[in-house]
């Protein structure tokens, strides 16, 4: 049985259609990433999933129950939104007590699992202040813990590290690393940096739809163009010889940056042959070449960029 | 529901909702027999007040709950509003109503928890100010029907309650406080309009008060069942809407 399962979702806001037929499953355990830019549809796709907003048509299932027909999923999930909010007045402590109260856990167990989620989160000394002077990286580990409080089976995240510093960003993606094999999660996002770090799977979504869906290997070795990339120090012949290699067969798009050249190639092949003869024939004194390794941010601007290429692996 | 209600005295405790609603009832409740008393020789010190205050008649136990029921019923609808309005409203544009609302609390418990922290502040507040109303009113005039002044007092506090249900309805409706706000106003100005038509005035707030006097003094005059029943009917109206907008609200 799947973790998560989205048939045909589709929601609107006026004219505007935020989910245009979403179909996607997820498996249990996974470390999910689910991408796509602003306004892509991930924030209310996390909204169906918690049952605090509901679909125009379609469907969802989480853990085999069906969103909006069964009041279960709620101890099932945790949920942490985009910017969690907390009653400024309460402290840390009471805060994850009163969630552990609506999740109806017993009281000695409940006190065991606020000291435990205070710990992983880094707020055992904050946990007896008001929530109201946390710093944000603290409150999204707060968050975090009281989406965890339960030990839910399915965690959904949305952005959990988008508008943190470094420093916060590292702490929250180690703790999101640290539930793999304790539970599936559900994590949308942005930023590829993070995913390309946590997530065993990933899923981009663009303007409602889905658009690729695949084990995170799988979809760089499937979309991602290869590219070669060679840096010399006179940027005068470099630019010269970007100008003829635009014009070859092989060349999908050439770039400069400072001294070095990357070209996105057609024909990987005719490319690792032509390139560093033409630019010894140039009068280059080629310092570095290499292949360079795609990455998924290479993978998700070519699907997103060019649009709608609706598949699936 | 039970966490849910914790939570909300909580709240009514740590963002001093109550001590406001605690003091500003008891200071009202303290002022209005000083007032009543002493309004004549107030009226004495201002220049050229001793002509007027020679045609004021002499206070009576009466102008005592009268005063009473008049600062009260201005301040208590007053704080019912301001309370209120922010309830539901903030929550939802805060964020937290979504925090606690994609975990096992059901909505219907959210909205109620909310009417019963509010209604307790109140019933506290009322207490406080009925109890320092009988003291003075016993000092400055004579003690008054005690049955009767709970039977004003009880009756109140339905009042309040009746604007703080509008209130909180207004908060369901609403996802700013500004808009609650205005809503509320609104809830408060028509029921004011209907109050006017002098048939269906009898049947809400108006004919409740009236009712509450003459108890207080123990007359047993006119009494407005009508009224009870309608304003009662108000409170569980608005928090059933309450409970049914909410449950199907995007949040």
């Amino acid at each position: 049985m799947s973790a998560i399962r989205i048939e045909a979702l589709t929601k609107s806001f006026g004219k505007f259609r935020a989910l245009d037929g979403l179909s996607l499953t997820v498996e249990g355990g996974a470390v999910f990433g689910f991408l796509g830019p602003n306004g892509a549809g991930k924030t209310t796709t996390l909204r169906i999933l918690t049952g605090l907003a509901h679909a125009d048509s379609g469907g969802a299932w989480v853990e085999g129950l069906e969103v909006g027909k069964s009041a279960e999923i709620s101890s099932r999930i945790g949920y942490l939104p985009e910017e969690p909010a907390f009653y400024p007045w309460m402290t840390g402590i009471e805060t994850l007590d009163t969630m552990g109260q609506v999740h109806r856990i017993e009281k000695a167990e409940r006190r065991r699992r606020v000291d435990e989620m205070l710990e992983m989160a880094g707020l055992t000394e904050a946990g007896k202040r008001r929530v109201g002077g946390y710093s944000r990286g603290m409150r999204q580990r707060l968050g975090l813990a009281q989406a965890l409080i339960h030990r839910p089976q399915v965690l959904l995240l949305d952005e959990p590290a988008s508008a943190l510093d470094p420093a916060g960003r590292k702490d929250v993606l180690g703790m999101i690393e640290g539930l793999r094999g304790q539970c599936t999660v559900f994590m949308s996002t942005h930023i590829l940096a993070d995913v390309e770090r946590i997530c065993d799977t990933v899923a981009i979504i663009d303007r409602g739809k889905l658009v690729a869906n695949a084990r995170r290997a799988d979809l760089i070795a499937r979309y991602a163009i290869p590219m070669l990339a060679l840096e010399a120090d006179d940027v005068d012949r470099l630019n010269k010889l970007a100008t003829e290699v635009s014009q070859m067969g092989w060349a999908h798009a050439v770039a400069i940056e400072g001294r070095r050249l990357t070209v996105t190639v057609k024909d990987l092949a005719a490319a690792q042959r032509e390139l560093l003869a033409q630019a010894v024939a140039a009068g280059l004194v080629v310092t570095h070449y290499e292949q360079v390794k795609p990455s998924l941010e290479d993978v998700f601007l070519r699907i997103v960029e060019n649009g709608k290429e609706s598949r699936q692996l | 529901m039970m966490t849910a209600l914790t939570k909300e005295w909580l709240e009514q405790r740590r963002t001093h909702r109550l001590l406001i609603v605690c003091l500003i009832l008891l200071l009202f409740g303290l002022l209005s027999p000083l007032l009543a008393k002493f309004t004549p020789e107030i009226i004495k010190m201002v220049p050229g007040g001793e002509q007027i205050s020679q045609v004021i008649p002499p206070p009576t136990i009466a102008d005592a709950v009268v005063q009473y029921l008049k600062n009260l019923t201005q301040f208590g609808l007053l704080l019912a509003v301001l309370m209120g309005m922010g309830m539901v409203s903030q929550e939802k544009d805060k964020g937290t109503a979504a925090m606690m609302l994609a975990k096992p609390l059901g909505r219907t418990a959210f909205i109620l928890a909310k009417a019963a922290a509010m209604g307790a502040s109140f019933l506290i507040g009322t207490a406080l100010a009925a109890a320092a109303g009988y003291y003075y009113t016993l000092l400055l005039f004579e003690a008054l029907p005690a049955g009767g002044w709970l039977a004003l007092n009880g009756l109140l506090l339905i009042y309040f309650s009746v604007y703080a249900a509008l209130t909180l309805l207004a908060s369901t409706l609403n996802r700013s406080v500004l808009g609650s706000g205005v809503t509320a106003v609104g809830f408060v100005i028509l029921l004011a309009l209907i109050e006017m038509i002098p048939a269906a005035g009898k049947l809400l707030t108006g004919g409740l008060l009236g009712w509450a006097g003459n108890l207080a003094l123990g007359s047993a005059e006119a009494p407005a069942w009508g009224a009870l029943w309608v304003c009662l009917g108000l409170i569980a109206a608005a928090l059933t809407a309450s409970v049914l907008v909410f449950r199907r609200q995007e949040i």
